[in-house]
């Protein structure tokens, strides 16, 4: 028989209410953060036609290094996000765990 | 005005030639059925070996929550890059060129929101099934049972797309008939699910991810060596190549625009050329960024790892793969542009599809012209893999939405022995993937483009909004799963109906009305036709009769709803929906549970019991 948990204390845990705060905060930021970055692409490229084709770089105008900056921002943001969890958050959920899963 | 018409008829006339050879692309038979049994071979051989592994129902379900995040991550990836990606985007930039470069990039920024707001939550709150989230803290069996409609409806619109498309495809590449296709197709991927589950679809779905990431890195190498390697030089060719310009050109006269030359290169890699529709494409891309976290075969491919670190790695690996190989689309569909000419991709297949293979061929034939050939049949292979995993993901996640979430839990209570629940998820399997054949058949002649479309924004409008609530929002209940996931669905269904995805023969009676008039002016000018022009004439008669006055299947002459998206307007109403309908419908079993799932979904504990269980 699995063990049962107080689920209600866990929630009122102070490190979980900080685990909660710390993710709550990070995830809702960074995922409108790259959502909007990312519809800046069609609206840019439908509304801003003039800026995206000022050339940069010989024939590669600033629309295109625009959409390739996209891929970069996302795994950017993927790997940064990661390093966040696999330190902070990580860390936090241990503690949590540890104190409750016997 | 006559100058106009001058230069249209010298252009139609130059055109001509070009449309006379209509080329066609034939692989070499014997070489491509080869690689085709190499991988039956493979493919079943991992079958077999999974089917001794495959058990219980966690085992057909979540691959007994055994497999790593880099195998995870490569089978995300090779579950969730179709052939429609795979041919469709770099067509649409070996034609139109940055719009197609534009269009690919939502499929990668997607997976942010399966990063940040999915992944994690499922491993820890879900078992096999979206239904296990949804029914968590709800009464159980009718969320199960609502959820698992909308899981087969997103799975069967998915599903009847791909399976279409791999007939066609077959039959084109290959000359294998449209019904033989869809059968060998159907069967293969009916063997993989029921005797392997999910150990064997993750394997079929790596090697796909691998096979497609190696043709399409090996045509890059190649592009890139004929541009020397050298990105700036590899642009200035696109705009300098005069078939680029003259293409653009001639797209562009359409809308009344005259520009030629280097400035018609240009303008290639400026957006507008096919996406013309702004809000269509925001609408696109809301559709894409919030469906791609709510699709069923997605959903569960984070069951199947046995820690929230696991199933953090497998979508940023995932990631990697996915957005590289659209990096990688960008060379050959430019490649294409280059090396094939758009008047060359054109010839083939009017929409493209084929720019990536004729640009094999064309690349592997400069060395030698057998090379050709095996590069050919080698991409016909790795189409024919891509088209495999994507079927067997999804007849996968629907025949669990029936057997775990209806059979097992609604019907039988949750009682029933792990012996009965793998019967009953493999005769599901089997019934899925026979209707999945069926289906296929009956839908050779239909218009099934949309269903993509249509399946991104159930996803999106439907699944998304109460997988999200449930796990975030402390007055989710079992009203507002239900409402969210019908309104949304509904919506979504009936705006995608109305839509111009559907087929007008109002629209099709005019187009015809054109050509009938143009070809009567020439007669009027005393020309005579030639044999092609004849030809046109007589359908364009044809269609003008079949379709004058005609309606769409539900009675319109016209769209009502003006987007081929409709996710900019359903995925609101799917949200409003589920809201409305928790706060209507208070429920105190549900708010008193939000701590436990918030818990779990956040820590994982109490996840061993649901692999377990």
């Amino acid at each position: 028989m699995a063990q049962t948990y107080d689920w209600a204390a866990i929630a009122k845990n102070p490190k979980f209410i900080e685990l909660h705060h710390r993710k709550q905060r990070f995830l809702f930021g960074w995922w409108a953060f790259s959502t909007v970055y990312y519809f800046l692409l069609p609206i840019g490229a439908a509304y801003a036609t003039d800026l995206f084709k000022i050339k940069l770089l010989g024939n590669v105008n600033f629309g295109y290094l625009f959409a390739l900056s996209q891929f970069f921002v996302s795994w950017g943001l993927a790997h940064y996000y990661a390093h966040v969890a696999n330190k902070d958050f990580d860390r936090l959920t241990r503690e949590v765990v540890s104190e409750f899963v016997k | 005005m006559k100058k106009l018409q001058l230069f249209l008829t010298t252009a139609l006339l130059l055109a001509l030639p070009n449309l006379a050879l209509a080329a066609e692309i034939k692989a070499n038979k014997t070489i491509t059925i080869t690689f085709f049994l190499i991988i039956i071979g493979i493919t079943l051989s991992v079958v077999v070996w999974s089917a001794k592994r495959t058990k219980t129902a966690a085992d057909f379900y979540a691959a007994g929550g055994g497999i790593t995040g880099t195998q995870n991550g490569w089978a995300i990836a090779g579950d969730y890059m179709s052939a429609a990606s795979f041919l469709g985007i770099s067509g649409m930039i070996s034609l139109y060129g940055y719009d197609g470069f534009m269009y690919s990039v939502g499929w990668l920024v997607a997976y942010i929101t399966v990063l940040l707001v999915v992944a994690e939550p499922c491993r820890n709150a879900g078992k096999y099934t979206l239904g296990d989230i949804l029914s968590f803290r709800t009464q159980p069996k009718p969320v199960r049972a609502v959820c698992a409609l909308s899981v087969v409806a997103v799975s069967t619109f998915y599903l009847t797309a791909q399976m279409v498309g791999a007939g066609k495809l077959m039959a084109l590449l290959v000359g294998f008939s449209y019904t033989f296709s869809i059968v060998g197709v159907g069967i293969l991927m009916v063997g993989y699910v029921v005797f392997g589950g999910m150990t064997a679809t993750t394997w079929v779905q790596i090697i796909k991810a691998g096979l497609l990431m190696s043709g399409a890195f090996l045509i890059s190498i190649l592009v890139g060596y004929k541009a020397g390697f050298n990105p700036i030089g590899f642009f200035s060719d696109i705009v300098n190549n005069p078939n680029i310009q003259d293409h653009v050109s001639k797209m562009l006269l359409k809308d009344g625009i005259q520009i030629s030359g280097e400035a018609a290169g240009q303008r290639f890699l400026e957006p507008g050329l096919f996406l013309k529709n702004p809000l269509d494409q925001i609408s696109l891309g809301m559709a894409l960024v919030l469906g791609t976290a709510g699709m069923p075969h997605i959903l569960m491919r984070f069951f199947t790892v046995p820690t929230a670190q696991a199933a953090r790695k497998s979508v940023i690996i995932a990631m990697w793969i996915i957005g590289g190989f659209y990096v990688l689309t960008t060379l050959l569909g430019f490649g294409a542009a280059i090396h094939v000419t758009p008047q060359g991709v054109t010839a083939v297949d009017k929409g493209g599809n084929m720019a990536t293979l004729i640009l094999a061929q064309q690349l592997g034939a400069d060395i030698a012209p057998i090379v050709g050939d095996i590069f050919l049949a080698f991409l016909c292979s790795v189409a024919f893999a891509t088209i495999l995993a994507v079927v067997s993901g999804l007849v996968l996640a629907a025949s669990a939405a029936i057997a775990h979430d209806i059979y097992v839990n609604v019907i039988k209570d949750g009682h029933a022995d792990q012996h009965e629940q793998v019967m009953a998820a493999r005769i599901t399997s089997l019934v899925v993937g026979a209707m999945g054949i069926v289906i296929g058949i009956a839908a050779e002649k239909q218009n099934v483009a949309h269903l993509v479309a249509l399946a991104f924004a159930v996803a999106s409008s439907g699944n998304l909004p109460v997988v999200v609530l449930s796990l975030f929002w402390r007055r989710m209940n079992t009203a507002g799963v239900i409402c969210g996931l019908v309104v949304g669905t509904v919506v979504s269904i009936g705006l995608v109906m109305v839509s111009p995805n559907m087929t007008y023969p109002q629209n099709i009676a005019n187009g015809a009305k054109k050509t009938i008039e143009a070809m009567e002016k020439k007669i009027a000018a005393g020309e005579t036709l030639n044999e092609k022009d004849a030809k046109a004439l007589d359908q364009a008669k044809k269609d003008f009769a079949a379709n004058d006055g005609g309606t769409s299947i539900l009675g319109l002459k016209a769209p009502i709803f003006p987007l081929k998206n409709p996710g900019i307007l359903s995925i609101p109403i799917g949200f409003m929906a589920a809201i409305l309908g928790a706060l209507a419908f208070r429920e105190k079993r549900a708010e008193e549970m939000f701590d436990e799932i918030y818990v779990r979904q956040n820590t994982g504990i109490g996840m061993a019991k649901a692999i377990d269980h």
